[in-house]
């Protein structure tokens, strides 16, 4: 069959057939374009093209209105030599691991104990639940957690209902609180995020599986390890990356709570980026955090998508 | 398989107190909004239910304005994505053309760049073009934001679309265009509405964009507008759980009904990435 049509084509092809049908494709390839050319420049003019901007920016210093003179790297080391830059990076470092890594592993945890959950009635409740600071605006959440911190909030009042006044104090004006206040939110946020996600997972693995496992004597932590965690890689990349990804955007946060205070102890750099280039007029400097910054979060993407399974595209 | 009794209730005891954790400060500020606004001594349950901090809120505020705009940008931006991304996500699913590979992953890149990445640049460019402190640039920035996302959902559910009926339409000699809108499009509509649900969430809570582009009181969406409310009544904590309250509402309103649509397109739109 193949060979007569291979025959049949090589041998009904005129000589002046095939520039038409190239043609045709060209023409073909032409309209193709039209239905992705309004798409493709929204992305250049308002995304692309902006990115590119910044890192030309991160070479000058300019202070957003007279004319900028050439900086060269200057910024950059900047960011290495400038404690108040150096420190942004160091805080969203331990924002990750209240954004990221308690979550995730609370969430594994708590699928440990209740890894069957999906099958049980009032699951669906439980999954709306859990899922609602998602869809909260980020504005919104961070009023409600500073009321929550305030010296007469919601947490001091339980802290003393409970005799533990000693502990009250203005949480995010503490230097020593601040920061740690701030990343708990992104763990209250994330855990329930980082659960719904897991119960969903486990969901996925055949029922039998278990079964089998019990019938076999498996322990409960040798299930988790043999069955539940395997099956889970897929959502723990899919968890990390969200996570990582958010705590490194951290900005609506900081700016309602704290606009990085006090002193310095909870600035980040997507805040110093901000800051820097709308209202201290270093243009420059912001633009190399916010290259910095996007750099980590492409190489950190990039990184964890190295751990997805790959039997999952 | 069955559970036993023990394993369900130590599961739902579990669930109870997990949900519990990421009530409660919701909850908190309900009874915020809804105790009276002199109250500065701090958290308590409230005797009586007062209503009157929504309307102190919404008349101080200016709130009917701020979501008036935020109505307008977050209803241009879900038509505009929307029918761009259709149309997009169509080509790169079911049409072959030359450089289709180096656009799509161009426009990709708008998924992975955060926003902090081309921000300052794009303010002082719309400034030049005299756009900045119009709904101009609220809508065209967060457009561009949401095609990323909207194209790559849109291809996604285009390429699982059976071939067989896309080439039957070809053969009666329908052009792509209308091949696309009467024959892809309709029974395609759950998937565009879980799009248009999330790109709904994302333009209305967004902060980072009218915070830098619009300076004009009347411009601000809903959560800038809270923002700066924030700031003047910054210890006026029943005030402000009200006015948190009437901007969350909408989108929370939507979820309690959608909320199968809200999690699983914002957890295959990423893992499927």
């Amino acid at each position: 069959m193949t060979v007569t049509t291979r025959l049949r084509s090589g041998e009904t092809r005129p000589a002046g057939a095939a520039p038409s049908r190239a043609r045709r494709r060209r023409v073909a390839s032409l309209k193709a374009f039209l239905y992705v050319a309004p798409a493709l420049a929204f992305s250049l003019i308002f995304l692309i093209v902006p990115t590119l901007q910044t890192a030309w920016y991160s070479l000058y210093d300019w202070n957003g209105l007279s004319v900028a003179t050439w900086a060269g790297v200057q910024n950059y080391i900047d960011i290495v030599q400038d404690e108040q830059l150096r420190d942004s990076f160091m805080h969203v470092g331990v924002l990750v691991v209240f954004y990221s890594f308690l979550p995730i592993a609370i969430a594994l945890l708590l699928t440990m104990v209740i890894s069957r959950a999906h099958a049980l009635r009032g699951m669906s409740f439980f999954r709306t639940v859990l899922f609602l600071p998602q869809v909260i605006a980020s504005v919104v959440i961070a009023t409600t957690w500073l009321s929550i911190y305030s010296p007469n909030g919601l947490l001091n009042t339980l802290l003393r209902a409970i005799g533990l006044d000693s502990l009250t104090r203005v949480w995010l004006g503490d230097f020593n609180t601040a920061l740690v206040s701030v990343g708990f939110v992104g763990t209250w946020l994330n855990v329930g995020l980082c659960l719904v996600l897991f119960l969903s997972g486990v969901g996925n693995v055949q029922p039998e599986l278990f079964e089998a496992a019990r019938l076999d004597g498996a322990s409960g932590l040798q299930e988790f390890f043999g069955i539940t965690l395997p099956a889970l890689r897929g959502q723990i990349t899919v968890a990390l990356t969200l996570t990582v990804v958010s705590s490194l955007k951290t900005f609506d946060l900081v700016y309602i709570t704290t606009r990085g205070g006090p002193g310095n102890s909870t600035s980040v750099p997507a805040f110093e980026a901000y800051n820097r280039a709308f209202n201290s007029g270093q243009v420059g400097s912001a633009a190399s955090v916010a290259v910095v910054l996007t750099i980590g979060i492409l190489l950190i993407t990039a990184l964890i998508g190295r751990l997805q399974p790959k039997d999952t595209e | 398989m069955k559970l036993s009794l023990g394993e369900k209730l130590v599961t739902y005891l579990v669930l109870v107190i997990f949900a519990a954790f990421a009530l409660v400060p919701l909850l908190g500020v309900v009874i915020t909004a809804i105790s009276p606004s002199s109250s500065t001594s701090g958290f308590r349950m409230p005797e009586t239910i007062d209503l009157g901090n929504f309307v102190e809120a919404w008349d101080r505020g200016h709130f009917a304005q701020y979501i008036v705009s935020s109505l307008i940008v977050t209803i241009t931006v879900i038509v505009v994505t929307t029918v761009l991304s259709v149309m997009a996500g169509f080509a790169f699913a079911r049409l072959k053309f030359f450089g289709s590979n180096i656009m799509f992953f161009v426009l990709l890149a708008g998924l992975l760049l955060p926003a902090e990445a081309f921000i300052i640049p794009l303010y002082f460019n719309l400034r030049s073009a005299h756009v900045t402190d119009s709904y101009w640039a609220l809508i065209l920035p967060q457009i561009a934001q949401s095609l990323a996302f909207g194209i790559f959902w849109m291809r996604n559910q285009f390429m699982s679309f059976p071939g067989e009926v896309i080439e039957a339409a070809r053969l009666d000699g329908a052009t792509d265009l209308r091949t696309l809108w009467q024959i892809i499009v309709p029974p395609s509509i759950p998937s565009i509405m879980t799009m248009c649900l999330l790109v709904a969430m994302w333009t209305w809570n967004e902060f980072l964009i009218p915070l830098v582009m619009v300076t004009q009181d009347n411009l601000r969406t809903a959560p800038l507008g809270l923002a700066f409310f924030q700031g003047q009544h910054a210890t006026d904590y029943s005030l402000l759980a009200a006015a948190g309250i009437i901007i969350a509402a909408p989108i929370v309103v939507l979820y309690f009904f959608l909320q199968k649509r809200f999690i699983s397109g914002m957890l295959d739109g990423i893992s499927s990435r």
